[in-house]
C-alpha cells in the first residue's frame, strides 16, 4: 500500500519538480548571459499554451507513440520508488526512450527523421552506462530494489566515484545538454539539431516536454540510489550537479556525434567499468 | 485561462530584406532588450510557432515560401510585418521582382514601420500581436 502512495506520489510530484527545474535553469542560464531571462513557471506557460493550441497529427500512430513516451517515463519513475528490480527499470527507462524515437521517426520529414536516428545514438551512448550502474549498486549494496538500497547499511557513493564521474556526463546527455544535445536542445532552435520535435505540433510537443520533467525527476532520483544514506544530500548533489551541468552547456560547443558515442563509450568502459571490475578485485 | 500572452513563440523569415531589419530583430534577444523575459522564444519552426515575424517585401521567388511557412503553422497564428519593406514593398516597391507588402500572399496582422524598424517598436508589435493572437483563439475556442 505503501509503494503505491510511493509510485503515486512519483507521477503527481516529478512533473511539478522537472517542470520547475527547468524554469530555474532557464533563469541561470539568462543570468549567465547576462539576461534578465522569464518567469520560474514559464515551463508551466509553454506546456499550457501547447495544449490549447492546434495540433496536427500526421499519421495515426504519432501521437499513441508520444503519449506511450510520457506514460512509459513516469511509470519508469513509479516502478523505481515501488520497489521493482532496478534492472528492469533501467529496461523500461530505454523502452520509453525508444517510443520519441519512434514517433520522430513516424513522419516524412527528412529532419525529423536524423533527429530520430540521432536520437537513438545517443540513446546507445548512454544505456550501457546505466546498466552498469544499477549493476554495481545492486553489488555493492546486495539490494536490487530502491527501498532495499536506500535501507542499505553499505554508503554506495564512495565506493562507486567511477560510477559518479560517468553519471556527470551520461545526464549531460540525458538532460538535453551541450556539448550532447546533439538530438534536441532547448536554445538555438534549427532543422538538425531540434530534428527530433520538428513535426510535432502543439499537445504532441507538450507531451515530450512533460516526459522530459518525468526524466529530469528520474535522474535525481537515481542520484538519490547513489547518495543512498541521505536522501536530503542525494537531491542536493544532483542540483548541484544540474547546476554543473548549466555551466558547461553554455560554456561548450556542440560535439559530432562520433564524438558523443566514443566519448562516452570510453567514460563508460574506463570509470564505470574499471569501478565495477576494481569492486570485484577487492571484494575477492 | 489562456497561455499564449504569456509564451509567444516567435518564427522569423527574411522576405528580401536588406537585413537592417533581420538585426534588429536579433537586437530583440540580446540581453539589452532580452524578448525571453516575455516568455518568447525565437524558434526555427512554423511547426512551432505562434507569431510570423517577416522582415523585407515578398518577390516572386518566395512567395510559395511565405505562404507555405503560414500553412505549416498551427492555429492560432498572427503574422507581424516588420519594417517599411514588408509592410508596403518600401523602396523596392516598384522593382520588376517584387510583389508588394507581405499582406499580397497572407493575411497581416500586425503592421510595424520603420526603416530599419526599432528593436523597442518590434517588440511593441509582437505586443500587439499577442493581443491579435488572443482574439484569434477567442473566436476559434
Amino acid at each position: 500500500m505503501t509503494l503505491a502512495i510511493y509510485a503515486l506520489l512519483f507521477v503527481v510530484v516529478a512533473p511539478v519538480f522537472g517542470g520547475l527545474l527547468t524554469g530555474a535553469d532557464r533563469i541561470v542560464t539568462a543570468r549567465m548571459q547576462s539576461r534578465v531571462g522569464p518567469p520560474i513557471l514559464q515551463p508551466f506557460y509553454d506546456v499550457g499554451k501547447l495544449f490549447q493550441k492546434q495540433s496536427r497529427l500526421l499519421n495515426p500512430i504519432q501521437e499513441p507513440l508520444l503519449l506511450g513516451h510520457v506514460v512509459m517515463m513516469a511509470a519508469t519513475g513509479a516502478m523505481l520508488v515501488s520497489g521493482t528490480d532496478l534492472i528492469l527499470v533501467t529496461f523500461v527507462f530505454a523502452l520509453a526512450s525508444l517510443l520519441l524515437v519512434l514517433a520522430a521517426g513516424s513522419a516524412y520529414s527528412p529532419y525529423s527523421f536524423a533527429g530520430a536516428e540521432r536520437e537513438l545514438i545517443v540513446l546507445l551512448a548512454a544505456e550501457p552506462f546505466f546498466i552498469l550502474m544499477m549493476a554495481a549498486i545492486c553489488k555493492v549494496t546486495n539490494a536490487s530494489s530502491y527501498q532495499d538500497v536506500l535501507a542499505s547499511p553499505t554508503w554506495v557513493a564512495p565506493q562507486l566515484p567511477g560510477i559518479l564521474i560517468a553519471f556527470l556526463m551520461v545526464a549531460t546527455i540525458k538532460l538535453r545538454k551541450s556539448p550532447f544535445d546533439i538530438s534536441t536542445s532547448h536554445h538555438a532552435h534549427q532543422e538538425l539539431v531540434s530534428g527530433l520535435t520538428s513535426d510535432m505540433s502543439g499537445r504532441l510537443l507538450a507531451y515530450v516536454e512533460l516526459a522530459h520533467w518525468y526524466e529530469s525527476a528520474l535522474l535525481c532520483a537515481f542520484t538519490v540510489l547513489l547518495f543512498n544514506w541521505s536522501i536530503p544530500l542525494g537531491i542536493a548533489a544532483f542540483l548541484v550537479a544540474y547546476g554543473g551541468e548549466v555551466l558547461v552547456d553554455n560554456a561548450t560547443s556542440r560535439i559530432k556525434w562520433q564524438l558523443v558515442l566514443r566519448s562516452t563509450w570510453v567514460a563508460t568502459l574506463l570509470f564505470a567499468g574499471g569501478n565495477v571490475l576494481a569492486l570485484f578485485v577487492v571484494g575477492r | 485561462m489562456s497561455f499564449f500572452s504569456k509564451s509567444p513563440w516567435i518564427l522569423h523569415y527574411d522576405g528580401s530584406s536588406c537585413n537592417g531589419c533581420d538585426i534588429e530583430v536579433l537586437a530583440c534577444l540580446t540581453p539589452f532588450y532580452d524578448l525571453e523575459r516575455f516568455g518568447i522564444v525565437n524558434t526555427g519552426n512554423p511547426k512551432h510557432a505562434d507569431i510570423l515575424l517577416i522582415t523585407g517585401s515578398v518577390n516572386e521567388r518566395n512567395i510559395e515560401i511565405v505562404q507555405n511557412l503560414y500553412r505549416q503553422m498551427p492555429d492560432p497564428k498572427v503574422v507581424v510585418a516588420v519594417g517599411a519593406c514588408a509592410c508596403s514593398g518600401g523602396i523596392f516597391a516598384r522593382a520588376y521582382n517584387i510583389q508588394g507588402g507581405v499582406d499580397k500572399v497572407v493575411p497581416v496582422d500586425v503592421y510595424v514601420p520603420g526603416c530599419a524598424a526599432r528593436p523597442e517598436s518590434i517588440i511593441d508589435g509582437v505586443v500587439q500581436g499577442i493581443a491579435a493572437l488572443e482574439q484569434k483563439r477567442k473566436k476559434t475556442a
